[in-house]
């Protein structure tokens, strides 16, 4: 056993983080964790690489007890991590973010050309073709992703932990990734990855640990799990197969009696988005789908007013609709979460209740301030309906995990 | 109500110990004498006297807040002043010079406010611009003497009483308390706190961060008017040179003394208010204490610092610990409780 993890636990002032859970990894596997919004994923891999401090409960890595005080213990310990968001620097070179902090040195200076060849050295066996003198922020996410484990497996060597790495990846970026995966697991290492996407658990990983609630739910072997099973570890409840999988057709029987709601016409902004139509009707989801850069969160922006649309009209029943401005379409009954969650989304120090009612507020404007047993009123309904995991609704945003976060964000549009 | 002597209790500690150590040191200081229809004593002094730094503190609040700072309002203090005896000295009476007065300083913080919020200039620069360029100003309206009036009506908002209060210590109060309640009866203070904290997410929820700015710089404008009128009216003159000289300095200190982050967000005008009576009470009581006078703004340093330390949040972390600790002592309950561990 590479790392187990024993009857850890945590708590924040109001919630139980983690309650007495057990984790073990082996060498040479990819071992998944899974779990809902704020299962405790997050707070379970800030324990092992020393952002947090446990409460109770132990964690042996090769043998021996470990408690990391910091991610740089854990890192020289053997645990390297990579984060959705790389934290590496991009106006570095590749080679200088790959030698960050262990240059190598000529007459007490760094010795650029000893750099280059060091860091192609750690790249090789990557299957990376790149110039490492590139500027890493001009590379794309997924070679940025490698970069980052290549420094973390460098750096650490033993357990490479992976926080939602292919969150924003397209699917060959993915199929590159996971053969760097695969190749780091049959020298050895012990790999712990966390992904929404059931498709790539099944694909890549050994074992699965769900966790619901701050305490782990089941550990099986991925290949004898079925995927409903899974859902249903991570939801606590059993599901109707039939139910989730009927087909819905778009253009079934109803498609008469659909209203249709807003139109938008040849909506686009010169070096943004090229014009499109697209139509909404009552009670439609519409997904938008695309490569990286294909334009998607522009063409979002465009819709609810952040940049403002250069060409095209919007139209509902009534006659036209404008929405140059995030205020005119907020006016025009639109609501947006957007992209950056914690730059536009949340007011992080604000309290649940006042992050949903802000956008509610904003529009009665502040001459008529919603009364207090009525803010009370919608934040209980709010946290209870989307279910909002939070101690209680005057909690700071900040304090809660991010997929609770996103949830108070869509509460703020539909109070 | 609760919730804001609560957020207030520190403050109002301090300012209590304060007190008892001058009063130690001076023991007249808490006595109060009530001759010729107005009350005196050092403690009325220090309500007084404290007035335009109070009055600053309440506009700088706001500012603050919206993660903001306003370098201009000594500054404003001196070009309303000038503005106010300029009309005065005009022959145009109190009425119209307490308007301009209050007009220059909305204009002044209208400028302030559209170069943060139009142009995107930063707080400490765009303030700093009106901070150098204003004494200039005040200069110009004052031709560069210190222009004196006689109008007894104008000079009782400085010296005058009612019901035997300094008519300051009134101006100050009615503005804190009409402030505090502008902001908390009305959906304002959320949506000032809301663009401190996150302005593009705030932007997004609908918050018009942008006028919502300019009226923060504006109503700081407004209250260094007031300021500027009462130490004007005070002196029967105004000095383009001196008026509110380094007051800025002093109404920010009163914002941080108060608990409020220069990183904006949640914000308390009760608080800052009490900060700058802590101030003063500092102030007049070094004097009263009859250290000699090159002492004095050693022992003022030593003291904010102490206040400043004892309020910090790493230490606040370790009073709700020990906080905590009593009350778990009191009422042992069968879990154990969470604890920092070595």
């Amino acid at each position: 056993m590479l790392l187990s993890v024993r009857s850890l636990s945590k708590s924040f002032p109001g919630t139980k983080a983690l309650d007495d859970v057990d984790f073990t990894l082996r060498a040479g596997e990819v071992h998944a964790l899974l779990g809902e919004n704020g299962a405790g994923k997050s707070t379970l891999i800030k324990c092992l690489t020393g952002a947090y401090r446990r409460d109770a409960g132990e964690i042996v890595l090769d043998g021996a007890p470990i408690s990391p005080a910091s991610t740089s213990e854990a890192q020289a310990l053997g645990i390297g991590t990579v984060y959705q968001e790389v934290n590496l620097l991009p106006n570095l070179t590749v080679a200088q973010n790959l030698t960050f902090g262990r240059e190598p040195r000529r007459f007490g200076l760094v010795d650029g050309r000893a750099q280059r060849r060091m860091a192609q050295e750690m790249l090789s066996g990557y299957g990376l073709d790149i110039d490492v003198g590139r500027d890493l922020g001009t590379c794309s996410v997924a070679v940025r992703q490698i970069v980052a484990i290549a420094r973390a497996v460098a750096l650490s060597g033993k357990v490479l932990i992976l926080d939602e790495p292919t969150a924003s990846l397209d699917a060959a970026e993915v199929r590159l990734l996971f053969d760097v995966v695969r190749d780091l697991r049959a020298k050895g290492l012990g790999i712990v990855f966390v992904s929404h996407f059931l498709d790539q658990v099944f694909d890549l990983t050994d074992r699965v640990t769900v966790l619901r609630n701050g305490r782990r739910v089941a550990t099986e072997v991925t290949a004898d799990l079925d995927r409903l099973r899974l859902i249903e570890h991570m939801l606590g409840h059993e599901l109707d197969a039939g139910k989730s999988d009927a087909p819905r057709d778009p253009a079934g029987a109803d498609a008469d009696t659909r209203t249709e709601l807003l139109r938008f016409r040849e909506l686009g902004r010169r070096g943004v988005v090229e014009p499109f139509d697209l139509t909404v009707h009552r009670g439609e989801v519409i997904g938008l789908a695309g490569l990286l850069g294909a334009g998607r969160t522009e063409s979002a922006e465009l819709m609810f007013g952040v940049r403002t649309p250069q060409t095209g009209r919007t139209t509902d029943a009534h006659g036209p609709v404008s929405h140059a401005t995030p205020r005119e379409a907020i006016a025009a009954g639109f609501g947006f979460a957007p992209e950056d969650r914690k730059t536009d989304g949340i007011v992080a120090d604000l309290s649940v209740r006042e992050n949903i009612v802000l956008a509610l507020q904003a529009r009665r404007g502040w001459t008529r301030p919603i009364p207090r047993a009525e803010q009370e009123r919608l934040a209980a309904d709010y946290i209870r309906r989307l279910d909002i995991r939070t101690s209680d609704a005057e909690k700071a945003v900040g304090d809660l995990s991010g997929g609770n976060q996103q949830k108070v964000v869509l509460a703020r549009w539909l109070a | 109500m609760a919730r804001t002597l609560r957020r207030i209790a520190p403050q109002i500690a301090t300012l209590a110990a304060l007190v008892l150590l001058v009063t130690l040191v001076f023991p007249q200081f808490l006595h109060v004498d009530y001759s010729g229809g107005r009350l005196s004593g050092p403690v009325i002094d220090v309500l007084k006297r404290g007035a335009p730094v109070a009055l600053l503190a309440v506009g700088m609040t706001l500012v603050i807040a919206t993660r903001g700072i306003d370098l201009s309002v000594g500054t404003v203090m001196a070009i309303t002043g000038a503005a106010a005896a300029w009309t005065l000295a005009a022959g145009w009476g109190w009425g119209a010079a307490i308007l301009m007065a209050l007009g220059a300083g909305l204009l002044c913080g209208a400028w302030n406010g559209c170069l943060v919020a139009v142009i995107g200039i930063q707080p400490i620069v765009a303030t700093l611009i009106l901070m150098t360029s204003g004494r200039g100003i005040a200069q110009l309206i004052t031709e560069g003497r210190i222009l004196t009036f006689r109008d007894p009506t104008f000079a009782y908002l400085g010296t005058g009483t009612v019901l035997g209060l300094p008519v300051p210590i009134l101006i100050w109060l009615a503005t804190a308390i009409g402030v505090a309640v502008l902001m908390r009866r009305t959906a304002l203070g959320l949506l000032v706190e809301s663009i401190g904290i996150k302005r593009p997410a705030s932007a997004l929820a609908g918050v018009n961060a942008r006028v919502l700015l300019i009226a923060v710089y504006m109503a700081s404008g407004l209250c260094a008017a007031l300021a500027g009128i009462i130490a004007t009216a005070d002196i029967r003159g105004a000095d383009a040179n001196n008026a509110g000289l380094w007051l800025e300095l002093d109404a920010i200190l009163a914002v941080v003394i108060g608990g409020n982050s220069l990183l904006g967000g949640r914000f308390s005008v009760a608080a800052s208010v009490i900060g700058a009576l802590i101030i003063h009470t500092i102030d007049t009581g070094i004097l009263l204490a009859g250290f000699p006078s090159e002492y004095n703004l050693v022992i003022k340093a030593g003291l904010v610092l102490l206040i400043l330390v004892v309020q910090s949040p790493n230490l606040a972390a370790h009073w709700s610990l020990v906080r905590a600790g009593i009350r778990a002592r009191r009422e042992p309950r069968p879990a154990a409780s969470p604890g920092p561990r070595p």
